[in-house]
C-alpha cells in the first residue's frame, strides 16, 4: 500500500492560527503526523531586556488574543508575589470576574470553531452571536473587546460600579438562556455526535503521562484545575473540576460546555460577594527574587517563571502555555484516524499557536 | 439523541431582526467607556512631559521648545496611561474610532495662543 | 497563592536518575526553563503531583557541556528540549525526536546564545526629548 504525504496548514480554513502538519496517509487513514511550528515566533521573551517591569504588563497581555486577560493577571500575580504586595480584596474579585468572562468568551469562540470544522455553519454563527454580548459587557467595563488593559501591578485600573453590576447580572441571565439553547444542539444532536463520538480517544494514563493540561486532561478523567490553588478570589469561591471519563472529542466538548455554566455561577457568586474598598495599591521599587506562578486559562494550566535581580528590567520571563503542553497529545491521537477527522482532532485541543510560540 | 435539534433556533431567527448591524448604512452602536482613540482637549497642557515618559510604546512625544505635542497614531495602543497621569487633564480617551490613516506619520497639536 | 518555589540543586550527572525516581512517584513534567547567565546556562525542571510543584535546578558550565535528554522517561520533553537547543545553543544528547534546529526559524540563530549576541530586535523607543 503506497503512502502519500498531505500537507495540512499553515493556511487552512479551519485553523484559527498557523500550524503545519505533514500527514502521512495510507488510503485515507493517517499513519503519522509530523509537526512544524514556528510561523509566528515573535521573541517576546527577549523583550524583557528592553521594557521595564511595569510596562511589561502590556507585552504580557499581548502574548495571546483570546486568553489575554489571564496572561496579564498571571504576570501581575507573579510580580506581586516577588515584591510581596498585598492586593486589595476588591481588586481580586474584579480580576476573578474578568477572568471568568474571558473564559466564557474563549469557550464560545471554540464552540463556534468546532462547529465550523464540522461544517455546521449556522451553529458557528449563533455561538459567535452570543459571544458578541459577552464582548459588549467586557468593552463597557474595561474599554477593550479583546485586549482588556485593566490589570496592573498592585490591582486593577478600572472599577465596576453598583449599577453596572446590576446590568451585568441581568445580561448574564439572558446570555445563559442563549447558551442553553446552543449547548443543547452540541450535546444532543445526531449529526454532531456522529462527528465527535469516538474520535481521538485519549486514555487517562496517556493523558497524564503526555503532560496534558486543561479540558483535555479533565475529559480523560483526571481531576485537575489550577483554580483550586486559591489565587485571586478562588480562596473564597471553591471550584470543583468538571470531569468526564470517555476521553474522546465529545467528552472534551461536553467539559467545555459545562464549564460555561460553571463560569456563570462563579461570576454571580463573585458579584454578589464583592467587597468594597480601593482597587489598587501603589507599588514602588524594583523586584528582586524568583517565582513560579500557575493559573488556569481557558485552555489549561499556564505557568510563569520570572526571575528578577533588583533592576527595573527583569532577568528572565518564561511562559509555558497550555497548548505547548497539549501538542504532544495531539500528535499521539492523530495516527489511526480518518483524513476527514483531522480538523476535528486539531481543534479539539483548542490550539492557541500564538501562545505556544510567543 | 435528537434529530434536527437546530430547527427550533433556526426557525425563531427567521422571524427576528438580524443581530448584525449593516454598518455603514446604519450607525455603529458605540459603547460608553470604550477606549477608542486619544483626543487632546486643548489649552490646558503645560508641556510637563510626564505623559511622554509614561507612554509604553513611545507614541507620544513632547517638544517643549516649540510648544508641540506629537502623537504617532499607529503606535498608540490606547492604554490610557497618559490620561491617568496628566496633571492638567488635557488628554481624553473617547469612544468611537478615529479616521483611517493612509500614511505613516505623526500628528501634532499646538496650544492655541489666545 | 503560590508558595516560594522549592528548588533542589543537582548536577548534570544526577539528572536522569533523579527524573526516573520522580517518574516512579507519579509526577508529571510541567516545564523545562532555561536562563542565560553571564557564563553558563541555568536549567529548571518543574514537576507536579497533586497541585504541588517541585523543581530541580542544574547549571551547565561552559558552551560544550552536553545535556542528557529525559525524553525517554518523559516523552513530552522533546518540545522543551528542542526549544532550548534552538534558542540557547545547548547541545542535547539522546532526543527521541530531534528537529535538528528547525523548530523555530529566527533571523538570528540562537537568539539567547550569549549575553553579547547581536539581536535583530528593532530600535528602542525614541527618547522623550529629541
Amino acid at each position: 500500500m503506497s503512502r502519500t504525504v498531505i500537507p495540512f496548514g499553515p493556511q487552512h480554513p479551519v485553523l484559527p492560527e498557523p500550524v503545519h502538519l505533514d500527514l502521512v496517509v495510507e488510503d485515507e487513514k493517517v499513519i503519522e503526523a509530523r509537526p512544524s511550528i514556528g510561523f509566528i515566533h515573535r521573541g517576546l521573551e527577549k523583550l524583557v531586556e528592553k521594557k521595564d517591569y511595569v510596562e511589561f504588563v502590556y507585552v504580557a497581555e499581548r502574548v495571546c488574543g483570546i486568553c489575554s486577560f489571564i496572561h496579564g493577571q498571571t504576570y501581575c500575580q507573579a510580580i506581586e508575589t516577588i515584591m510581596d504586595v498585598k492586593v486589595p480584596p476588591r481588586a481580586l474579585y474584579l480580576r476573578t470576574v474578568w477572568g471568568e468572562l474571558s473564559r466564557i468568551h474563549s469557550h464560545l469562540l471554540w464552540l463556534g470553531l468546532m462547529a465550523d470544522a464540522m461544517g455546521f455553519e449556522s451553529l458557528f454563527m449563533h455561538s459567535w452571536r452570543v459571544r458578541e454580548k459577552i464582548l459588549n459587557i467586557i468593552e463597557a467595563t474595561t474599554g477593550g473587546r479583546v485586549i482588556f488593559g485593566s490589570c496592573k501591578i498592585g490591582g486593577v485600573r478600572r472599577d465596576i460600579e453598583a449599577d453596572a453590576i446590576t446590568r451585568i447580572l441581568k445580561e448574564i441571565d439572558e446570555i445563559e438562556k442563549d447558551m442553553r439553547g446552543i449547548t443543547k444542539v452540541f450535546l444532543d444532536d445526531h449529526s454532531v455526535k456522529a462527528r465527535l463520538c469516538g474520535v481521538g480517544v485519549l486514555s487517562k494514563q496517556d493523558a497524564y503521562d503526555l503532560g496534558c493540561v486543561g479540558p483535555m486532561l479533565r475529559a480523560s478523567g483526571v481531576s485537575q484545575d489550577m483554580r483550586r490553588l486559591g489565587y485571586a478570589a478562588f480562596s473564597d469561591i471553591p471550584v470543583e473540576p468538571i470531569t468526564r471519563t470517555e476521553g474522546d472529542s465529545y467528552a472534551r466538548c461536553a467539559v467545555r460546555c459545562e464549564e460555561l455554566f460553571q463560569s456563570v455561577r462563579i461570576i454571580r457568586t463573585a458579584l454578589a460577594k464583592i467587597p468594597g474598598g480601593e482597587i489598587a495599591i501603589k507599588v514602588t521599587g524594583n523586584p528582586n527574587g524568583e517565582t513560579i506562578t500557575r493559573t488556569e486559562q481557558p485552555r489549561g494550566e499556564v505557568i510563569y517563571h520570572i526571575k528578577a535581580n533588583a533592576t527595573k528590567n527583569l532577568q528572565r520571563f518564561r511562559v509555558r502555555t497550555p497548548t505547548f503542553a497539549n501538542l504532544p497529545a495531539m500528535l499521539s491521537i492523530l495516527p489511526g484516524c480518518d483524513l476527514a477527522d483531522v480538523p476535528v482532532i486539531v481543534l479539539t485541543i483548542d490550539p492557541c499557536i500564538s501562545c505556544t510560540e510567543r | 439523541m435528537s434529530y434536527f435539534s437546530m430547527s427550533k433556533l433556526a426557525l425563531k431567527w427567521v422571524f427576528t431582526t438580524p443581530a448584525t448591524t449593516s454598518y455603514p448604512f446604519e450607525p455603529r452602536i458605540e459603547i460608553d467607556g470604550s477606549r477608542g482613540w486619544l483626543v487632546f482637549t486643548d489649552d490646558d497642557c503645560v508641556y510637563c512631559n510626564v505623559c511622554a515618559k509614561k507612554c509604553p510604546t513611545g507614541a507620544l512625544q513632547v517638544i517643549r521648545a516649540e510648544k508641540t505635542v506629537t502623537l504617532d497614531r499607529l503606535s498608540c495602543i490606547t492604554c490610557g496611561c497618559c490620561v491617568e497621569v496628566c496633571p492638567k487633564d488635557s488628554l481624553k480617551l473617547s469612544s468611537g474610532h478615529g479616521t483611517p490613516q493612509v500614511t505613516k506619520g505623526r500628528e501634532s497639536y499646538q496650544r492655541k495662543e489666545g | 497563592m503560590t508558595q516560594e518555589p522549592n528548588i533542589e540543586a543537582i548536577t548534570v550527572d544526577q539528572l536522569r536518575d533523579k527524573v526516573r525516581v520522580l517518574r516512579e512517584q507519579g509526577m508529571r513534567l510541567v516545564q523545562i526553563s532555561a536562563t542565560r547567565l553571564p557564563d553558563e546556562v541555568e536549567l529548571t525542571y518543574s514537576f507536579d503531583l497533586n497541585d504541588c510543584l517541585s523543581n530541580l535546578r542544574l547549571v551547565l558550565p561552559g558552551e560544550d557541556t552536553v545535556l542528557p535528554s529525559i525524553s525517554e522517561i518523559f516523552g513530552c520533553a522533546i518540545l522543551y528540549e528542542n526549544e532550548i537547543h534552538d534558542l540557547f545553543n545547548v547541545r542535547v544528547d539522546g532526543l527521541t525526536v530531534d528537529f535538528k534546529g528547525n523548530l523555530y526559524s529566527t533571523s538570528v540563530k540562537y537568539p539567547f546564545g550569549s549575553t553579547k549576541s547581536p539581536c535583530a530586535t528593532p530600535e528602542p523607543a525614541p527618547a522623550a526629548n529629541p
